[in-house]
């Protein structure tokens, strides 16, 4: 008798499925989304707990075109008056952004790093 | 030149607040004003439009073009649910006056005279009706739609004439 008996089988394939389960737990946390709403002349609430790799879309419920625009440059969204675009967050820590055309617009996306994926 | 036609219409917005106190508040007043200043700062921007060759100044223009339209186009609409009918008034009048007479001298300007000009203009327009707009409009104006109508477009007009000083001071 060389593989393992017909008992130990389904005890295998369960470690062996939380070992997977654990290892996507750690490193593959399901990508989020979330909304930031524009309205007179304003940036809404950005969300707690953004990680890299999560998505934030950007819904424009103002009168005026405006622009989501990373202090990092990590993102530039075009905003028309009730467009939305969305933004994939690719820069763990704080990410302070603003209007190109209202510079006074202003806000901050905390990230927490993204987990490694597969990597 | 320009000052003198600015500082005849900050007078005239300036005699409007006596005026609208007495009247207690006049909302087709206030929102004529409001009106006419966007009418106007849209006219301006399609001058320079047609004139500038300057792509940060034609890019600020387009701003007021689009931001303008587009505050007047929701007043439009407001005072029209509203019932409420835009009462031409002596200060709507002294705006458009100093608006043709600064129209007609930046018309003989070109190139990078006509840039300062006319950013010059904005600087000192923006100033003026956020000054109207925070002292005498929206104390005056009754109804809360059109009272949270023009309190945003204070803070849209105050973006613009911190890029119209920022505009200012790089063509200096």
């Amino acid at each position: 008798m060389c593989g393992p008996s017909l008992l130990w089988r389904p005890i295998i394939a369960l470690a062996t499925g939380s070992m997977v389960f654990a290892a996507a737990g750690a490193q593959q946390r399901p990508p989020a989304t979330y909304t930031v709403v524009i309205d007179k002349m304003a940036f809404g609430a950005t969300p707690r707990g953004a990680h890299v790799g999560d998505t934030i879309i950007w819904v424009n419920h103002d009168l005026f075109r405006h622009t989501a625009t990373a202090a990092d440059h990590s993102f530039n969204v075009d905003l028309p008056s009730g467009k939305s675009a969305p933004t994939v967050l690719t820069r763990a820590g704080t990410v302070p952004f603003s209007c190109t055309f209202h510079p006074g617009m202003k806000g901050a996306l905390n990230v927490a790093p993204g987990q490694d994926r597969g990597s | 030149m320009m000052w003198k036609a600015t500082s005849a219409a900050a007078a005239g917005l300036l005699a409007l607040a006596p005026t609208m106190a007495a009247k207690a508040s006049d909302d087709g007043v206030v929102a004529h004003v409001a009106y006419t200043a966007g009418v106007i700062d849209v006219a301006a921007g399609k001058q320079a439009l047609a004139k500038s060759k300057n792509e940060a100044v034609r890019a600020f223009a387009e701003e007021m073009v689009r931001d303008h339209g587009a505050v007047n186009e929701q007043a439009l609409a407001l005072v029209a649910k509203l019932h409420v009918t835009p009462r031409d008034n002596p200060t709507s009048a002294a705006l458009n006056k100093a608006a043709a007479e600064a129209s007609h001298k930046l018309s003989s300007l070109s190139g990078s005279s006509f840039d300062r000009a006319y950013v010059t203009n904005e600087v000192s327009f923006h100033r003026t009706v956020n000054g109207a707009l925070r002292t005498t409009l929206i104390p005056n104006a009754h109804n809360p739609e059109l009272k949270a109508l023009l309190q945003t477009g204070l803070r849209l007009f105050s973006e613009h004439q911190m890029h119209a000083e920022a505009l200012a001071r790089k063509l200096r």
